[in-house]
């Protein structure tokens, strides 16, 4: 640790015990939105202020966080986040997936599998699902309360109605272990799947709404659908220009100003990976 | 065809309700039976909107009973015999309300289809080709313009969105329909339109229902029965040409010689 005048991960005990409460609480209902006494934290509301404080209660110092943006171990997000756990808890940091025992994440989760002695936090902007249709939040509470859904399907009938097909790409609701409806952050929908019966814990913050859900291990994750309409991932025709794979979510890289472009893995660390492994893609475009 | 079963569906006894010292209507007692159109008529401030929130299920009376035949259960007090997500389950099954402005009865921001198909949804449909076909239907059947099903109802005039209104209550085949006002807001010959569309799906469907309005002319064309209030109480009840053509309240009286000629 070498950042002084801290304590142990920058928040004080009490408060992260609060949280672990919070967290124990959200671990005991799958997908229930628990409140919490969020704390102003250095950085802005947006940035992970929720994501970081889940992190900040749990951490420990054995632990080695891995932190991702967008998929991405190098953006300005996740470097950050990850040097402020440096700094203030003295923990070891990694870019490599299976190597982490706590990975913050910001819209997406890594391709490889995550196994049972690993935690993944999210960050969350907006906690509540039912949010766009009913702005009043004691009726959503009421609603998840009396398990009145019905209305989470207007918004794939209007995809359909207008589209041909639900066009709700990320931020797809899901049910939870057949009970709570949730919002499972930002990440797109191909992500989804790999929710369901997960081996890892799913710990979700909200920093400015000041809530955490969780869903616990081996826990059902079920994406809304119609059954003339089933709940389907995107899929690309190209594999990625650096490590040739076909299986994992693809960036579009704009490369010059003339509109060629290459398609990439987001994943930074599943990348870089398969490339060290002897996997080398058409290098895009000249 | 309105043949009147024995058993009403809904009987309202002694109710009362205050707000603090104000009391909004008192000891209004009555019953409805399948297929019956009730008129509630009054002036401003009678009491008339604080009964029909009372009797929809959305406002719980000082005192006294609502109670309605719920399928299977027979007679049930619905404020204190159920709970809250029977009543709300009710009131958006069995039942539909007709509001004055729809733009509080509609989401305005979703299309037309999607808000005819949220009562399906919400009671369970997942196939989203039977659900579209059902808001087909019902647009259909409230004359609405089949082209218009995904343009959301705030592009749609003030007679469309009150048709569209009464289609979105009554695709889950409702037996009891309240509506607050429903043709006030709206233009002479728009009135008259909807009037006939409420008579004919009234008959069609024998739906029982409650109108509350100002508006004789409405009550004249759509009811069978009237209910006359002042200052929260009824001081009139009795047949709809009864009580138009021989009223006996003074209040009533007056009411009836007020309705400018034309």
């Amino acid at each position: 640790m070498n950042a002084t005048g801290y304590n142990f991960a920058y928040l004080d005990e009490q408060t992260k015990r609060m949280i672990r409460r919070a967290i124990l609480k959200a671990v005991a209902i799958p997908g229930y939105q628990v409140p919490f006494g969020g704390r102003e934290m250095p950085l802005p509301y947006g940035w992970g202020t929720g994501g970081i404080q889940v992190t900040a209660s749990i951490i420990g110092a054995d632990d080695v966080l891995k932190v991702i943006d967008q998929g991405a171990d190098d953006t300005t997000n996740a470097v950050n986040i990850r040097r402020f756990f440096a700094k203030t808890a003295g923990v070891t940091t990694t870019e490599h997936t299976t190597d982490a025992t706590i990975i913050q994440t910001r819209h997406r989760i890594p391709e490889v599998l995550l196994s049972a002695h690993q935690t993944i936090v999210y960050q969350v902007p907006t906690p509540e699902p039912l949010r766009w249709i009913e702005p009043r939040e004691a009726e959503t509470r009421k609603m998840h309360a009396l398990t009145e859904y019905g209305i989470m399907h207007v918004g794939l009938y209007e995809d359909i109605a207008r589209f041909g097909r639900v066009t709700t790409s990320y931020n797809y609701p899901v049910r939870v272990n057949a009970r709570y409806v949730m919002s499972p952050s930002p990440i797109p929908k191909f992500d989804n799947p790999k929710m369901d019966q997960m081996d890892a814990l799913q710990l979700f913050g909200a920093g400015r709404e000041k809530r955490v859900y969780a869903i616990p291990p081996h826990t059902s994750v079920e994406s809304l659908d119609f059954e003339d309409h089933p709940f389907q991932i995107e899929t690309w025709e190209e594999r990625c220009a650096l490590c040739d794979a076909d299986d994992s979510f693809l960036d579009e890289v704009i490369t010059d100003d003339a509109g060629t472009r290459m398609h990439v893995c987001s994943d930074s660390d599943y990348c870089r990976d398969r490339q060290e492994a002897g996997h080398v893609g058409d290098g895009g475009p000249e | 065809m309105s043949d009147f079963d024995d058993a009403p569906l809904l009987r309202v006894s002694g109710l009362t309700h205050r707000y603090g010292n104000t009391i909004a209507c008192r000891d209004v007692s009555f019953e409805l039976y399948p297929g019956e159109v009730l008129g509630i008529v009054g002036e401003s401030g009678s009491g008339k909107t604080t009964l029909l929130d009372c009797l929809s299920g959305r406002l719980r009376p000082s005192t006294g009973e609502v109670a309605y035949d719920v399928r299977g259960r027979g007679l049930l007090d619905i404020h204190r015999q159920l709970s809250e997500p029977e009543r709300r389950m009710l009131m958006r099954t069995d039942w539909g309300i007709v509001l004055q402005d729809p733009r509080e009865g509609l989401r305005m921001r979703v299309s037309a289809g999607a808000n005819v198909g949220e009562r399906l949804m919400a009671i369970g449909a997942r196939h989203y080709g039977e659900i579209r076909a059902q808001a087909v239907d019902w647009m259909e059947r409230v004359e609405l313009d089949l082209a218009r099903i995904d343009d959301p109802p705030s592009t749609f005039s003030g007679g469309m969105r009150q048709r569209l209104q009464i289609a979105r209550n009554l695709v889950t085949g409702p037996r009891l329909v309240f509506m607050d006002e429903p043709t006030s807001g709206l233009d002479v010959s728009v009135q008259a339109r909807l009037l006939d569309l409420l008579r004919r799906l009234t008959r069609e469907l024998n739906l029982a229902s409650i109108v509350v309005t100002h508006d004789l002319g409405v009550v004249r064309l759509l009811s069978h029965r009237l209910i006359v209030m002042r200052d929260g109480e009824v001081v009139e009840h009795g047949l709809t040409d009864r009580v138009l053509d021989d009223p006996r309240h003074p209040y009533t009286q007056l009411l009836v010689s007020s309705i400018l000629p034309v």
